[in-house]
């Protein structure tokens, strides 16, 4: 008897300890699955997912290179995307999500250096994003070795201009 | 009970899954509010650049005032001074003339020639000013004050009262007004320099008296001289303090635009649009050119603003006359090359008709110009004036706050910025750009040297020239080509830049220097020659080939 009025006090201090659990839970869960919701309407979080190239600069820290593309002479052929995303499908998102993170790390944190410069990965990206539209005209420069130069090494503005 | 048991440990596990997932979600509950927060900061200062709280006016000029809406840029300012402000005889910076002896002889019979040291920032300019022997041992104008000082609040004071117009504290506060700074300037100009700075310490600064300033005030009467330490005479009681430039000498203060206040500057380009000297890299003067001239250019509405950020420099870092025997003046009417510089110097007179110089060169007696630091001109003939890029954009270089973008106001050389100055259109290794910089400047120093060691050979030949009772005539031509060595020596020795601003221009430059001062040393030399024999009668050898059969 003793025994069995002694499992029958844990167990309602278990049940007990059971709903504060799982109340606490439910409120942190909803907390922030409602704060992440609210944040992610807040920093136009939707726009990242789109194509249009104001929403590169909803960060604020990309004005000067979307100012600097609609001075450009591919401004009314090619979006931010078309040069530094890859064109493979999976490539895309792959790359949309490396530089989205980072990208929200390093203006979160404060933590980059000026003036912002490409990473060597983004640099093979809008390369291949040259050729995509230029390499049947180009195809006689292709480099089969790693070393020929990359083709904004001398078309410089063509993405942005005016800096 | 095994199976009570089982039942437990199975409740254990889930108990300490819930346990963890309530923690991550704490952790991950603050970090997002993390981002939202900052998130939430970054547009705020994207969509506001500054609040205004304090209400600076136009007669505002301590700069801690200003500091209260823009303390990133008051940050900046007071990095002029250094990591703290290094006042006292110790702190001065290293002598020009110890380190290049024959800035003494260039200087001969002129206040140059007592004291000349390497410049130091903006926070220094006016207690510099101060302490410098040439200002604590000779006697100066009040036009030194031009530049030095936050002046424009004075020149339309006095020139309000000239004018017969109100002169109180509301109204000075209340607009620009240039004309009367305009004419304030004319009235003090030519006043001794102790004279204006004691009108200028009075002025009101905008700010209770007795609070500290952001950068001490010099001693009165330097660290050596006549009045060194001692208290100013009897009557002229310090009642204020001045400032060096501040704010309000480029800042507009309701509107913050960049805006011309001195009016050296004004009559100086004035001067330049008047006359028909190719200026392609200021567009504006061309515009105003093309227009009807109705009304003389004004930068502060014709010019454009990328023009702006380099015209709020170009009052002051500039080539002027500011002695006491006429107002001070912008030589710019022919151009703003060198030699235009120096044709409108030949040109002019004092007002009493006497023909104009600066000095009379103190081993030779030639009458002479000084060269003051024309980097505005020098800048005027480089390549990157010529591609629209402004002193500031080197100079004062963007930098990012949060989402805001600035200028640095810790206005210095490029090279201590080079990734913002000068990457941002170079796109090449700092270390690449370091190494063409001070290519340049070692050129160019390298060049000085030799235009220094000319000039030097050259005012021993006039004086032994001299000595053996050279004409006057003979005299006359030597002072000449002395002048145009020493101008041209000095114009790029003064310049800041070492040569960087124009470099083919400084390299012209100095070699005309040193044509110059050959020319004068060959002159002078064979002034006190035997006559030179006649050779017509020798033998000029006929063409050959490549060599002639009997030299093989």
């Amino acid at each position: 008897m003793t025994e069995f009025d002694d499992d029958s006090a844990d167990d309602a201090a278990t049940a007990s300890r059971a709903r504060r659990l799982t109340i606490a839970l439910a409120l942190s869960l909803g907390a922030l699955s409602g704060l992440g919701a609210f944040t992610f309407g807040y920093g136009d979080g939707w726009a990242y997912l789109g194509n249009d190239p104001a929403s590169c600069a909803n960060c604020h820290v990309m004005q000067d290179s979307l100012d600097s593309w609609q001075h450009s002479s591919h401004h009314g052929v090619a979006t931010c995307n078309d040069c530094h995303l890859s064109h493979d499908p999976l490539g895309k998102w792959v790359t949309k999500a490396d530089n989205g993170f980072f990208h929200s790390l390093a203006f979160t944190t404060g933590r980059f250096a000026e003036p912002i410069r490409i990473k060597p990965r983004n640099r093979r990206v809008t390369q291949r994003a040259c050729l995509h539209c230029h390499g049947d005209f180009v195809h006689a420069l292709r480099d089969d070795h790693g070393d020929a130069p990359s083709c904004v090494h001398c078309h410089q503005s063509v993405g942005h201009a005016l800096r | 009970m095994p199976q009570l048991s089982l039942h437990r440990v199975g409740e254990r596990g889930v108990t300490r899954t819930a346990l963890l997932l309530f923690l991550a979600a704490l952790v991950g509950t603050v970090l997002v509010a993390w981002v939202l927060v900052v998130m939430f900061g970054r547009k705020m200062e994207a969509r506001q650049r500054f609040v205004r709280l304090a209400q600076v006016s136009e007669v505002t000029t301590d700069p801690a005032s200003w500091a209260v809406d823009f303390p990133d840029h008051y940050e900046g300012y007071i990095a002029t001074a250094g990591d703290r402000f290094y006042g006292g005889s110790s702190a001065m910076p290293a002598s020009k003339l110890d380190h290049f002896p024959w800035l003494k002889r260039l200087y001969a019979g002129y206040a140059f020639s007592l004291d000349y040291r390497e410049a130091r920032g903006h926070a220094y300019m006016l207690y510099d000013q101060g302490v410098t022997e040439r200002v604590t041992k000779k006697p100066q104008a009040g036009a030194c004050l031009h530049c030095h000082g936050w002046i424009s609040v004075l020149y339309r004071k006095v020139g309000a009262a000239a004018l017969v117009q109100p002169t109180d504290t509301e109204t000075l506060a209340a607009n620009f007004d240039m004309p009367a700074v305009m004419r304030g300037f004319q009235e003090l100009s030519r006043k001794p320099y102790q004279e204006v700075l004691e009108l200028l310490q009075q002025m009101p600064d905008g700010t209770p008296t007795g609070e500290a300033t952001p950068f001490p005030q010099a001693p009165a009467g330097g660290f050596t001289g006549e009045y060194a330490g001692k208290q100013l005479p009897e009557g002229h009681q310090s009642l204020g303090d001045a400032h060096p430039v501040s704010c309000i000498d480029c800042h507009e203060p309701w509107s913050m635009r960049t805006r011309i206040t001195r009016p050296g500057f004004v009559h100086g380009i004035q001067a330049l649009a008047a006359g028909d000297a190719p200026v392609p890299h200021l567009p504006s003067i061309e515009r105003w050119r093309r227009g009807s001239r109705a009304k003389p250019y004004d930068p502060n509405i014709d010019a454009t603003r990328q023009e702006m950020r380099s015209f709020v420099c170009g009052q002051c870092h500039v080539e002027y006359y500011c002695a006491n025997k006429d107002v001070l003046s912008f030589p710019w009417g022919e151009g703003l090359r060198m030699d235009d510089l120096e044709k409108v110097w030949e040109d002019k007179d004092f007002p009493d008709g006497s023909a104009f110089f600066d000095y009379r060169h103190g081993e030779t007696g030639a009458p002479v110009f000084k060269v003051q630091h024309p980097e505005f001109e020098m800048w005027s003939q480089g390549i990157h004036a010529r591609n629209g890029v402004s002193c500031a954009d080197c100079h004062m270089p963007y930098q990012r706050r949060g989402a805001a973008k600035l200028s640095s106001h810790d206005v210095r050389s490029p090279l201590a910025t080079v990734t913002a100055s000068c990457q941002t259109c170079h796109n090449v290794p700092e270390v690449e750009l370091v190494g063409r910089v001070t290519a340049i400047q070692d050129r160019t120093a390298g060049m000085l040297e030799r235009a220094a060691a000319a000039m030097t050979a050259m005012l021993d030949a006039i004086l032994e020239a001299q000595a053996a009772g050279v004409d006057d005539a003979t005299l006359a031509e030597l002072h000449a080509l002395q002048r145009k060595a020493m101008w041209r020596l000095d114009y790029i020795s003064s310049e800041n830049s070492r040569g960087f601003h124009a470099p083919q221009e400084a390299a012209r430059t100095l070699a005309e220097s040193i044509d110059y001062s050959r020319q004068a040393t060959v002159l002078a030399l064979r002034s006190r020659a035997p006559a030179a024999p006649d050779t017509s009668g020798l033998e000029r050898r006929p063409i050959q080939g490549v060599s002639r059969p009997d030299e093989r």
